[in-house]
């Protein structure tokens, strides 16, 4: 069998090459996630303890106020940030589009926002959307004496304050997503919707999104996963106030790891934010390499 | 049926600095079938575009069907129009792609299951209606895109380069095809290529262009006979024509190559003049072995390429000129022998060395 054995000494040296990455998937992440499960199943407080409590603290976790309030701001955060961040993304790549002339600046523009930290993200938002020296004292300032914009500092409105800082940050990622998407259609679909006298919106909403299947899979799994992840916006902006209206999952976590010193609790709530993570992933995955699949087969 | 006839006049394009057509004029009488011929990049998509309303004219003006459509949208010139990419739309059905221009123009629905059945059974699709183009093949995806022009019932269709995606057996199947589609429904047909054989089997006229400018405006037995220039002539045909350069002498008989042709019975385009010249003659042409008559000669085989129903034999000419000749596929000829030969005048070609026009 000729050539068996060069193919042997390439897989060898693909295989070495890989190592030292293999090396921090198993011991790193796989090692940290099963060592945190396990963590999850038993007493341990300020220091792990191998003490088995089977689900104990899964169901301290769903009696805790708190963690349902995080779990119930992540769910609207995220649902309206990973919308919000498509629609607005989307719509800048379609108005990026039409080749203007200022393309390139406007791109940069765009982008510029998710450069930035998080943590700087949630300052600026923090400053600009304080009463007391922000939007609302400006608008003042100008004339307008009974402008209100206080919804930071209000419970039933600060997640949405979450939101559209999640969105400023975020929009611009979307944006080169899909206009990289957009540049990829065929320029003769859209002779041909010309011929057909369809208007430009129309053949937008009916055939060329429709054909950004791929586009829309990536982005999804970027925002939710920067979704899940959600910390230290949080923190920055709110710190998770006022009183509990802006706790996050993470938080609950970081907490309980460092200053609650409630290791079990802690770890349960990770595990538990795992498990949503993967089954909202994996479906995501799994549509976009059929997309995938199918862009090639053409 | 509306009126189809489109003529074009004075037609200049820029893109940007660049000027791809000038002063161009054409016009296609209704019915006819006219073939934009030429290499790639010399202006034929261009131009088409221009007539389906893609591109914006710098100058002058396109008329269809007796209107002046310079300035009007595409759905408004009664055009149709089918690439070279197929261009469906994905995301939809086969019915889909055929009716959704209809419906977004407000077509009632019975109207438009009506046009979508008749244009699918013209075209042999009617069991793929409720498939997606992903599950067609490429033959199949362009008869859809051939369908959703159809059922716009419009005067005159734009084809550009729909054949050169697909397999030659495909090709020569869709070709006839469209052939029998501009017999049946009688509109104008504009069809771009840049495949001399699809152009000469399916023309009423062929515009042959090059650099932007179309060369000769013929029907095909005209274009292949009588070539108005160089470039018409060495780009219609294959295999191609035969060119040996030399003189004209007292307008009677042509020198070059260490062969003296006499030019008795070739139709001079101008008065006939002494001069450097160029002879065309294609390889079909070349009259053999015993029935060579005037100016007969021995050429030496070099290689003989069997191509089924004929063979094309490669020659040299006692004064070292390359040329081809075709005889019957079952010849006995091998390289090395000796042929004889001769070039009958009356299908000859003469061009002028300097400017390439016939003479
Ligand atoms: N959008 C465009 N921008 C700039 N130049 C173009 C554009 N489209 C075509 N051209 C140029 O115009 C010429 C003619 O192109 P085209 O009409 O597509 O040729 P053909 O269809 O005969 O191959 C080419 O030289 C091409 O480079
Ligand atoms: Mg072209």
């Amino acid at each position: 069998m000729p050539g068996f054995p060069r193919r042997l000494t390439s897989r060898a040296a693909a295989g070495l090459a890989l190592l030292p990455a293999l090396t921090i998937l198993l011991v790193a992440h796989l090692g940290s996630t099963s060592w945190t499960i396990w963590i999850s199943l038993t007493s341990s407080r300020m220091l792990p303890n191998s003490n088995f409590v089977g689900l104990r603290q899964y169901e301290t976790l769903l009696n805790n106020d708190r963690w349902l309030v995080s779990a119930q701001n992540l769910a609207v955060f995220g649902t309206l940030m990973v919308v919000g961040s498509l629609l607005v993304g989307l719509l800048l790549a379609i108005a990026i589009d039409q080749r203007l002339r200022v393309e390139n600046t406007l791109r940069s523009i765009f982008l510029y926002p998710f450069s930035m930290s998080f943590v700087v993200t949630g300052l600026a938002w923090q400053w600009m959307l304080n009463p007391t020296h922000g939007i609302q004292k400006l608008v003042r300032g100008w004339g307008f004496e009974t402008f209100q914009f206080d919804w930071i500092v209000r419970q039933e409105t600060v997640i949405y304050t979450l939101v559209f800082a999640g969105i400023w940050h975020a929009a611009g990622l979307v944006m080169a997503i899909m206009l990289a998407g957009l540049r990829g259609i065929d320029e003769e679909i859209w002779k041909a919707s010309r011929v057909d006298g369809i208007p430009a919106w129309r053949t937008y909403v009916s055939i060329v999104i429709p054909m950004l299947g791929a586009s829309f899979a990536t982005a999804g799994i970027l925002l939710s996963a920067s979704v899940v992840r959600l910390y230290d916006l949080a923190v920055a902006m709110t710190n998770g106030g006022p009183g509990l209206a802006s706790e996050v999952p993470a938080k609950f976590v970081m907490d309980h790891l460092f200053e609650r010193g409630n290791l079990g609790l802690a770890a349960a709530a990770a595990t538990s934010m795992l498990v949503t993570v993967v089954s909202i992933a994996a479906p995501l995955l799994y549509a976009r390499s059929r997309a995938r699949t199918a862009e090639t087969r053409r | 049926m509306e009126r189809g006839d489109v003529s074009l006049n004075g037609i200049k394009i820029m893109f940007g600095s660049v000027k791809v057509l000038e002063n161009l004029d054409l016009d296609v009488a209704k019915s006819e079938f006219l073939v934009l011929l030429g290499p790639s990049g010399c202006g034929k998509s261009t131009l088409l575009n221009a007539v389906a309303g893609l591109i914006d004219v710098k100058d002058g003006q396109i008329w269809i069907g007796g209107r002046n459509v310079t300035w009007e949208e595409p759905k408004d010139r009664g055009i149709a129009m089918v690439f070279q990419s197929y261009a469906l739309y994905p995301r939809m059905t086969v019915r889909g792609n055929m009716s959704f221009g209809l419906k977004v123009s407000g077509t009632p629905a019975a109207e438009i299951a009506r046009r979508v059945e008749e244009a699918a059974q013209m075209l042999r699709i009617s069991d793929l209606l409720d498939r997606r183009p992903s599950e067609l093949s490429g033959g199949q995806r362009q008869r859809v895109a051939i369908g959703r022009a159809l059922v716009r019932k419009v005067g005159v269709f734009l084809f550009d380069e729909p054949l050169s995606n697909l397999d030659a057996q495909l090709r020569a199947e869709l070709r006839v095809e469209i052939k029998r589609l501009h017999q049946q429904l009688g509109a104008t047909m504009i069809y771009v290529t840049h495949d001399q054989i699809e152009a000469l089997t399916l023309a009423d006229r062929i515009a042959v262009m090059h650099g932007g400018v179309i060369q000769q405006l013929d029907t095909p037995a005209k274009i292949y006979r009588e070539p108005k220039n160089r470039f018409v002539a060495s780009f219609v045909g294959s295999p191609a024509m035969n060119f040996i350069d030399g003189r004209i002498e007292a307008g009677a008989t042509f020198d070059g190559g260490g062969l003296r042709v006499p030019l008795a019975g070739y139709a001079f385009a101008g008065n006939p003049a002494s001069g450097p010249a160029t002879l065309g003659i294609r390889p079909e042409h070349v009259v053999t072995g015993s029935d060579a008559r005037e100016g007969a000669f021995d050429a030496t085989v070099e290689l003989v390429e069997p191509m089924g129903a004929d063979s094309l034999v490669w020659c040299r000419s006692p004064g070292g000129a390359a040329f081809s000749m075709r005889l019957p596929g079952d010849t006995a000829v091998r390289s090395g022998d000796r042929q004889r030969a001769s070039f009958p005048a009356a299908s000859l070609s003469l061009f002028d060395s300097t400017n390439g026009k016939r003479l």
